[in-house]
């Protein structure tokens, strides 16, 4: 028998991504489809004084433009954990690029013409638009402030160092290769609705309650999209679209341009001051972590990525006394949404530096102070939730091992070496169906997006694994919520551990089944029978699926239909709503060159190592860790959104705004795994889509820091901030130096 | 309006189409909005990430920054182009066998830059297929696999 498991099976998806033949979103055309565009403001924060759309809609083409007067009142409100965000801007924009308005036309000219001719009557306002300016006393609100008490810091008196440093993380932007593009229909007294969502459910779900429509007249279409990260996770346009098709009667299509999908969501920006106490040892004894987090105009996920990330802001290290204070602080910006790592590698980023800072001052080695700090595998260090995992301090020796640790270094070269903790879900529905047809083939219906990361490979494997069939036997139905069970969502990298479990169920829930059916026509007890291998056996025979399908139902022809879940409801009082499924571990180690004279960074060689209990198909477990590296080196090295007075973002779209290209990646880039079979998913695997970023900038900056005997703590590291640092670093030399000799 | 249409004819993937065009509507739009070929694909309209890559005459361009009209009377090959009798070619196999391909969005721009590049270098360097390759954005991946991809085609005996 073909063993699936541990096997790097092609993707499932892969010759249609290849030939051109697959349907993005933006792909789809629709019968009298009209095409929208949106109307928007040059600025960040303005007052709505009218809108006038006359002149549009007499143009040629046009056949409806919608501002919020035209929409049910109060304009009705979104959000996936506060409902505040209006599908379109009332009375106020609130971040630059907010709609206003939006004009559908019967071709894509005749809107983009149209939406320029909407004259809206406006007055700027001041902004919200940095940390400081959420700060003062004297800048607008957003929205209510409502902030924590400050909790105390119990015992810090053991420590016999107390270091304190600030790192900022700036705005990002996912920049999928596939901007976004929506699609809504009428469709049978309810709406359907094309996006390229990674939850599903939950945009059927906005949309039903923004249009007071049950669930079951809201059907979503999700086709595999192209790059996702986070950006595509929660509804964005989806709502004014539907408003949109069942207003004109016709199917609407709206796709984004890549810069007005740089103003649909970005990640969150944060300043992280860190406290730490330590013993001369290296021994943790305190952290006291203060992150002011710059999310949006409208909380979108944002308060949940800054708690996820709060309550892992101490690492994946045992620390004896801990206080984190998180502030969110709305602004006039972009809305913060998930961003793979989900606010991990912002706080990361401070807490990883610090570690090397303090090791540096303590002169303890950079990898022995972690290994001093890490759990075992069964020891508890975040209070109340699952103990450690994993045996972590492999995945940290591996790497250290990998980038050479220790070996004598260049002038000018550097190495640096960080961990990545990260949370999964803590809660989680996910329900799946596997239909045995009868020819012994098998189709499984899953709520599970595939954006990239595999998931129809890996639960096509498990299927193949579990019932015995070759992967081609076996088609993974995925993003169509008229067909496909329930799935809460598909984030966390939780889809392999979580879905895979239901599918794990599913295929034991079929084989049930056909021990029941070849009991019945045997007359041999269930007990005695197996299933395995594409089987039925009995002691006496050997029988294939569709054979002793065709036995059971003769020419009336049937199927037999398996069900599978995984169901982990909320907690009630728990800060997150439970504890993790698993931890997400990975280490990240980097060795660079660094040209003093123009601050350039050269990458030599790039190591991640994670924790991933069991890689079902190495070579995806590969493609997402050494993706996750690369997307983490553009945010370590060469990405910012830069914002200007008004709050315009400056560097919109592919010119101004750089991500990694083919001449960026390091010149050697290795990845490995650590299996030791000890996750709470299938055959004992963990997740691992996001681990390969979670500790990037960290470790690359310890590695500059190296390389020119300075630390930056402000991302990203791009040349000129780096020319600056040496710049300061000769200063501070000399004057030292002449001090000496005065 | 009508001074704003032009009337062409171009071959595309070996079929003449004669067709009219708006003046003002780049070869993208064409391609994906009049002939359906939407395997090229729309990402940053700038010419700065590669995902609508398509041979022109045999050379690569980005069609996001050609007007339709300028490439009258010449020959077209799009991702759709490549493979023969629905069967991929070697290129993209190997695309698939190396694990290059995720999300799949910049995937035909990058098999087009990759297949011009073998057009014309049979057995590129690393550092070639890196400078061929570089106008060709990816978000998934961490572009080794895709320089593995090229190198195991152009290792073969026919570079094609």
């Amino acid at each position: 028998m073909t063993e699936w498991i541990g096997r790097s099976a092609k993707r499932v998806g892969g010759p249609e991504r290849v030939s051109g033949s697959q349907k993005y979103v933006g792909d789809i055309r629709l019968e009298g489809m009209l095409w929208v565009k949106l109307v928007t403001l040059n600025c960040g924060h303005a007052r709505i004084l009218s809108v006038d759309a006359s002149e549009a809609q007499k143009m040629v083409g046009v056949r409806y433009v919608l501002s919020a007067r035209d929409l049910p009142q109060p304009v009705p409100r979104f959000g996936p954990t506060f409902q505040d965000r209006p599908v379109l801007a009332t009375e106020e924009t609130k971040f630059f690029g907010e709609p206003v308005a939006a004009v559908a036309a019967e071709t894509e000219d005749a809107a983009r013409e149209a939406a320029a001719r909407v004259r809206v009557e406006h007055t700027k306002l001041p902004g919200v638009y940095t940390v400081d300016e959420a700060l003062d006393p004297a800048s607008p609100l957003v929205q209510d402030p409502a902030l924590r008490p400050k909790d105390p810091l119990r015992d810090t008196s053991a420590a016999d160092a107390v270091f304190e440093n600030v790192y900022t993380f700036p705005m990002v932007t996912h920049f999928a290769i596939e901007p976004h593009a929506f699609i809504a229909a009428p469709d049978n007294g309810g709406v359907r609705v094309w996006s390229p969502i990674q939850h599903p459910f939950i945009l059927q779900r906005t949309i039903a309650d923004c249009l007071g429509l049950p669930l079951a007249k809201v059907r979503v279409i999700a086709p595999d999209s192209g790059g996702a990260f986070g950006g595509k996770g929660y509804p964005k346009f989806e709502p004014l679209l539907a408003f949109m098709a069942l207003a004109t009667g016709r199917p609407v299509r709206l796709a984004l341009t890549l810069e007005e999908t740089f103003q649909a969501g970005r990640r969150m920006a944060t300043r992280v001051r860190v406290r730490s106490g330590f013993q001369r040892d290296g021994r943790l004894v305190f952290q006291d972590i203060l992150a002011d987090c710059l999310i949006g105009a409208y909380a979108d996920i944002g308060l949940r990525v800054v708690e996820k990330a709060s309550y892992t802001a101490c690492g994946p290290y045992r620390v004896p006394n801990v206080r984190v204070h998180s502030r969110a602080f709305l602004s006039h910006t972009t809305p913060n949404t998930a961003f793979r790592g989900f606010g991990v590698p912002q706080m990361s980023w401070a807490v990883e530096s610090q570690m090397d800072e303090v090791a540096i001052a303590l002169s303890v080695d950079r990898v022995a102070i972690r290994l001093a700090n890490l759990p075992d595998r069964g020891e508890e260090f975040i209070r109340g939730d699952i103990p450690c995992d994993g045996i972590w301090r492999e995945s940290l020796q591996k790497a250290a091992s990998a980038i050479g640790w220790g070996k004598p270094l260049e002038t000018g070269h550097g190495r640096g070496i960080a961990l990545g903790l990260k949370i999964s879900a803590t809660y989680a529905a996910s329900y799946c169906i596997l239909r045995l047809h009868y020819d012994g083939s098998a189709s499984l219906l899953t709520g599970t997006s595939d954006m990239g990361q595999g998931a129809r490979t890996v639960f096509a494997q498990i299927v193949a694994q579990e019932m015995g069939l070759p992967l081609e036997q076996v088609a993974v139905v995925m993003g169509d919520t008229a067909v496909v069970p329930y799935d809460t969502s598909t984030s966390a990298s939780r889809s392999t551990v979580i879905m895979g479990s239901a599918v794990l169920r599913a295929c034991q829930d079929i084989k049930g089944q056909l021990r029941a059916l070849a009991a019945e026509l045997s007359g041999a007890s269930e007990a005695d029978i197996r299933v395995e291998n594409g089987f039925v056996r009995t002691s006496q025979a050997e029988t294939g699926f569709a054979e002793l399908l065709r036995h059971y139902f003769g020419t009336t022809r049937g199927e037999l239909i398996g069900v599978g879940s995984f169901l982990k409801r909320k907690t009630a009082g728990h800060p997150l709503a439970g504890k993790t499924i698993f931890y997400e571990l990975s280490c990240s180690a980097a060795e660079v060159a660094v040209d003093q004279e123009t601050g350039m960074i050269a990458i030599s060689r790039y190591v991640t190592v994670s924790d991933v209990g069991k890689a079902l198909n190495p070579q995806h477990v590969e493609m997402q860790d050494s993706g996750a590296a690369v997307m983490g080196l553009g945010h370590t090295l060469m990405e910012h959104i830069v914002l200007d007075k008004d709050g315009r973002i400056v560097n919109l779209g592919a010119l101004d705004y750089r991500i990694p290209t083919i001449k960026d990646i390091p010149a050697v880039m290795e990845s490995f795994v650590i299996e030791n079979g000890d996750g709470p998913g299938p055959y004992g695997a963990k997740g691992v889509g996001e681990s390969g970023l979670l500790a990037t900038a960290a470790a690359v900056g310890s590695a500059v820091r190296e390389a020119i005997g300075t630390q930056i703590r402000d991302l990203p590291l791009t040349p000129e901030r780096v020319w600056h640092a040496i710049q300061e670093r000769d200063k501070t030399r000399s004057q030292a130096e002449k001090r000496a000799h005065a | 309006m009508e001074s704003d249409v032009v009337a062409i004819t171009l071959t595309v993937n070996g079929l003449k189409r004669s067709m009219e065009v708006h003046a003002s509507h780049t070869l993208l739009k064409v391609l994906r909005d009049q002939l359906g070929l939407t395997g090229t694909k729309e990402c940053c309209s700038l010419g700065e990430c590669g995902a609508c890559t398509v041979l022109v005459d045999g050379r690569a361009v980005n069609s996001c920054l050609m007007l339709a009209a300028e490439a009258d009377g010449l020959q077209v090959t799009t991702i759709e182009g490549l493979s023969v009798d629905g069967r991929l070619n070697a290129l993209q196999e190997a695309f698939l066998a190396e694990g290059a391909v995720q999300c799949g969005f910049c995937i035909p721009g990058m098999v087009m830059s990759a297949q011009y590049l073998l057009n014309l270098n049979p057995h590129p360097t690393v550092e070639e297929i890196k400078e061929g390759l570089a106008g060709n954005l990816c978000r998934c991946a961490g572009y080794g696999r895709i320089i593995e991809a090229v190198r195991s085609v152009s290792s073969e005996e026919t570079g094609k």
